[in-house]
């Protein structure tokens, strides 16, 4: 059983890469778009575009990770290619995991390109690279898990980018990357704290600084949940489909 | 040898649309599938084919009922009969962006197929399905007849006992059509047992051992061809083609007690009308006429061509 589920997780995330991922116009994208977000911002606010490099970490993350990983299960769904895999030998949560995988290793991928480039242009640093790389996959998960859920819970494609990008948008303005939480109204700061992205970019900038404290411990924590709660999300949803 | 598969009162409502009352798909089927059959399941438009499929592979719950496949239970052990299947589904559904190699072989790491085997295996398949040309062509860009081959290829990928094909047929033009049913009286000569859905009764008679006719979700007979013709009741009857002193044709049926005794009312007819008689043939009752005497149906709402892929 095990074995079949584990078995069966690797081949899916494998054959996502292939078959989706690792086609050109994702790739450009899934790296063009956080840099060309952060230039942006950079252009109309210089001063420490260091200070900017664990928000576009996360952000290159978020959206790595995510944009194929929203629209990958329902497209499946609607070619009916989804069946094959309900068919094959391996349980719903296994099957999941195999997409988390693909979104994950996709996403990482990605990001390791991008923090390649920001660690030649402003030098290594204090970074906590255990820390980072913590970090970094805990973030996968909980991004990876959230485009799942999207995914499983849309019928149409078009409503899957949709919904993907009501939840992601807020979150880059709310997300500590631009603005400082500290300097949030209250309102804003509550509804913050309820999205993953804030998290991420705590816990990386935390890893890129070399300076943990206890919250990065809750950083992770609370990661590692969003990661497990969307999934088991995604897990039940997909069950009722087999009504 | 037991049954392979084995069902008792399965049964699937679906909700009705707003108000409707529930869709009775399938109500309360019973029958078993033996070792190295293939067991037609045959039945027009909407009478639960594919529902009872779907309940069979786990692709959906039964509202009530239960099937033991290959001995294993559905309701508990479905993981033991999904290793043991090949599935093709009434739409072909294997991966657009994927080479039709890469498809094969997709499918046997989803099945634990060994690595060492599958190259070999998946060129194999390729050969016997006659699309060894086309093995490095995606599958979004072959033709329909070739993706129903290559589907029922990824099914056959782990040497499974008992194949799942759901109107295998449809929508292909003739060739093709005749090449797929060759291939599955292949399989029936290696010993796989087929579960096979048509709505083509030729293909049913050609193909099966046993067909259980079904419509509206319920199955109204069930024997082997020959036992299903024996339902009809014994009307003999000849066929005569008489000709005229212009060379006109007509081809009339008559009927009597006896073959003897019809074929002298068609021979006292000829001489009557100063016709000649240039045929005498005795039909002999087809599939399709089973279905109409048991159904009630007329024949036609088989024939209705779906355009499917
Ligand atoms: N998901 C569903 N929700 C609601 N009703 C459904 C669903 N699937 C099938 N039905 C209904 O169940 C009945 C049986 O459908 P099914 O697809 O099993 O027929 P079939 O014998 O395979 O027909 P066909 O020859 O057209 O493929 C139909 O009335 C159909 O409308
Ligand atoms: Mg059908």
């Amino acid at each position: 059983m095990w074995r079949d589920d584990l078995r069966g997780m690797f081949y899916i995330a494998l054959k996502d890469l292939r078959a989706y991922y690792l086609k050109p116009p994702n790739i450009s994208w899934g790296i063009l778009f956080p840099f060309a977000f952060v230039l942006a911002f950079a252009i109309r606010n210089p001063g420490e575009l260091r200070d900017l490099v664990p928000g576009l970490l996360a952000l290159t993350l978020l959206f790595g990770t995510s944009s194929m990983e929203a629209i990958v299960i329902v497209f499946e769904r609607r070619t009916g290619a989804l069946e094959r895999l309900l068919l094959a030998p391996l349980r719903l949560s296994a099957l999941l995991a195999g997409k988390l995988l693909g979104g994950m290793a996709f996403g990482l991928t990605v990001t390791a390109a991008v923090l390649a480039i920001a660690l030649a242009a402003f030098g290594v640093g204090s970074v906590n690279w255990p820390l980072l790389i913590l970090a970094l996959l805990l973030s996968a998960a909980a991004f990876s898990a959230l485009g799942a859920f999207v995914s499983v819970a849309v019928r149409e494609v078009f409503e899957a980018q949709t919904l993907a990008n009501f939840i992601r948008f807020p979150m880059m303005f709310l997300g500590g990357i631009f603005v400082p939480l500290g300097s949030m109204s209250p309102a804003l700061r509550v509804v913050a704290c309820l999205l993953p992205l804030t998290y991420a970019v705590e816990a990386l900038r935390a890893a890129m600084d070399g300076r943990v404290t206890s919250a990065t411990a809750l950083d992770l924590a609370v990661l590692a949940a969003f990661a497990v709660v969307l999934f088991g999300a995604a897990v039940r949803t997909l069950a009722r489909h087999i009504e | 040898m037991p049954d392979v598969i084995q069902v008792a009162q399965l049964t699937k409502h679906y909700p009705g649309a707003r108000g409707a009352p529930p869709v009775r798909a399938v109500d309360g089927i019973e029958f078993a599938v033996r070792k190295g059959e293939v067991f037609g399941f045959l039945g027009p438009n909407g009478a639960g084919k594919t529902t009872t499929v779907r309940m069979l592979t786990g692709l959906t719950r039964p509202t009530a009922g239960s099937a033991r496949i290959l001995g294993f239970d559905l309701a508990t052990e479905v993981t033991q009969i999904k290793k043991r299947i090949g599935v093709v589904p009434e739409t072909s559904n294997l991966y657009d962006e994927l080479s039709a190699f890469d498809n094969l072989v997709f499918s046997m790491q989803l099945y634990g197929v060994p690595r060492r085997e599958r190259r070999a295996r998946a060129e194999e398949l390729l050969a016997r399905f006659r699309l060894s040309e086309k093995r490095d062509v995606p599958f979004a860009q072959l033709s329909r007849g070739m993706k129903r081959a290559l589907t029922v290829a990824a099914a056959l990928a782990h040497r499974p006992p008992l194949l799942f094909l759901d109107e295998p047929t449809t929508g292909l033009d003739v060739m093709s059509a005749r090449s797929l049913r060759g291939m599955i009286a292949d399989l029936r000569r290696e010993g796989v047992t087929v579960f096979l859905t048509t709505h083509y009764l030729e293909e049913a008679e050609r193909l099966c051992d046993r067909i259980a006719l079904i419509v509206q979700g319920r199955i109204v007979a069930l024997d082997t061809v020959d036992g299903l013709k024996a339902r009809l009741p014994a009307r003999p009857a000849v066929e005569a083609t008489l000709a005229d002193g212009n060379g006109r044709i007509a081809m009339l049926r008559f009927e009597g007690r006896s073959v003897e005794e019809a074929t002298q009312a068609a021979l006292a007819q000829a001489a009557a009308e100063g016709r000649q008689v240039v045929a005498l043939n005795t039909p002999r009752p087809t599939l399709e006429d089973v279905f109409v005497y048991l159904t009630g149906l007329s024949a036609e709402v088989m024939l209705a061509e779906k355009g499917k892929t």
